[in-house]
């Protein structure tokens, strides 16, 4: 898809700028662009060398497993289908609190190792379980306390107060995973778990959540 | 309220940069030697980023010199615009579950075409900072276990991108 995407800026631009007449400013702005793009990530060095060394001391410090402990509750709240003892559930509050922390890069190999576990749980093999869409949906949202590649940015084109995003950004972040837990819900209850072809194959499976009376198998 | 959130983004990386190491000192890590330990990762990082966006930003510039870009939004733009969504955001909202450097690189080139402070440039860095890229973690997350059929997991993530677009643009109208 984003092959598709880069492709098709590319070449509109040139049919538009050959139905304009500007193809010169095309030229330039292919270029100025690519400058610009350099500029940019020189510019994100100094910020990223530092955040990235102060987030070593809070992961080194203990300091993500002293957050995993305070939403844990949360957790429990958001998977109830996960058995409380089972090691999904510490690569989940990792992953959670990584990404609180602005961890990406911690973040996504605990997901991604917490997705494993819940692979485990999953009766079938190529099908997401609503706890699994539960931990997609968190990291789609993905809550941001500290947006330090837009600061950085903001900082290189000489913003005079390059933090104040800090506010509007945590507010964002709330209502759209609150949104996302919203809607995962919803859908949760909505349809079949496990869908209808393999309750009907291995009838063995009882009783995931299934609330709604007019719960309408969703396919892929 | 709003002079706490204020508050709050002045005071949230002072405090982040000071309590960290403060809390780790008390837990006995050699703080200095764990920070340049973890530094080094930073200019692999960034220097990493430089293909993408160097990538993104010569297709962007482009779109919007010849002139596609303003005929992709020109129509939509004035209806956006009564309500309050400047029309230059919109490819943002657009490109934002689908590439994070695409994303990325339209979201720098607006703060450069407007200027860091200009409310155009808020609402980008906002939209930009506050979620991930939908189809990125779906496709890792997902992949990395061989999950196929994903049920209502993208629908769910696409739903809270849309909201979160709307509700970027309101923190910024309530703050700015």
């Amino acid at each position: 898809m984003v092959n598709w995407i880069w492709l098709g800026m590319i070449l509109f631009s040139v049919i538009f700028a050959a139905a304009n007449g500007n193809i010169q400013q095309v030229t330039e702005a292919a270029f100025s662009g690519a400058q610009t793009g350099v500029t940019v990530c020189i510019g994100l060095i100094s910020i990223l060398v530092f955040w990235l060394g102060l987030m070593r001391i809070a992961e080194v410090s203990g300091l993500v497993e002293k957050l995993s402990k305070a939403v844990a509750p949360a957790v429990r709240w958001l998977f109830p289908d996960v058995p409380r003892d089972h090691p999904a559930f510490g690569y989940i509050l990792s992953n959670m609190s990584a990404n609180l922390l602005g961890l990406g890069n911690a973040a996504t190999p605990m997901g991604i190792r917490a997705m494993q576990e819940l692979q485990k749980l999953n009766p079938t093999s190529d099908t997401a379980t609503p706890a699994m869409c539960t931990l997609l949906a968190l990291n789609t949202a993905s809550i941001t306390l500290v947006p330090t590649t837009l600061i950085a940015i903001r900082m290189n084109f000489g913003s005079a107060h390059p933090t104040d995003i800090v506010a509007s950004t945590l507010l964002a972040t709330i209502v759209s995973t609150g949104a996302a837990i919203i809607a995962d819900r919803w859908y949760r209850r909505r349809s079949a778990w496990p869908p209808v072809s393999i309750q009907g194959g291995g009838g063995g499976q009882t009783a995931a959540p299934q609330v709604s009376s007019n719960s309408i198998s969703k396919g892929a | 309220m709003v002079s706490f959130l204020h508050a709050l983004s002045a005071w949230a990386v002072p405090m982040m940069i000071v309590l960290i190491p403060l809390y780790a000192a008390f837990r006995k890590v050699p703080v200095y030697e764990t920070f340049i330990d973890g530094a080094k990762d930073g200019f692999q990082t960034a220097v990493g980023i430089i293909p993408h966006l160097v990538g993104m930003l010569t297709a962007i510039s482009m779109f919007r010199a010849s002139g596609a870009m303003d005929a992709l939004i020109g129509t939509v733009r004035p209806l956006f615009e009564r309500i309050g969504i400047p029309g230059d955001v919109l490819p943002l909202g657009l490109l934002r579950p689908i590439t994070g450097a695409g994303s990325l690189a339209y979201a720098t080139d607006l703060i450069k075409e407007h200027g860091p402070d200009s409310m155009v440039a808020r609402i980008a860095s906002t939209i930009q900072g506050s979620t991930d890229t939908t189809l990125y973690v779906l496709t890792v997350y997902f992949g990395a276990v061989g999950i196929r059929r994903s049920r209502y997991a993208l629908k769910v993530g696409l739903f809270s991108d849309a909201v979160g677009f709307f509700a970027a643009v309101a923190a910024c109208w309530l703050l700015f």
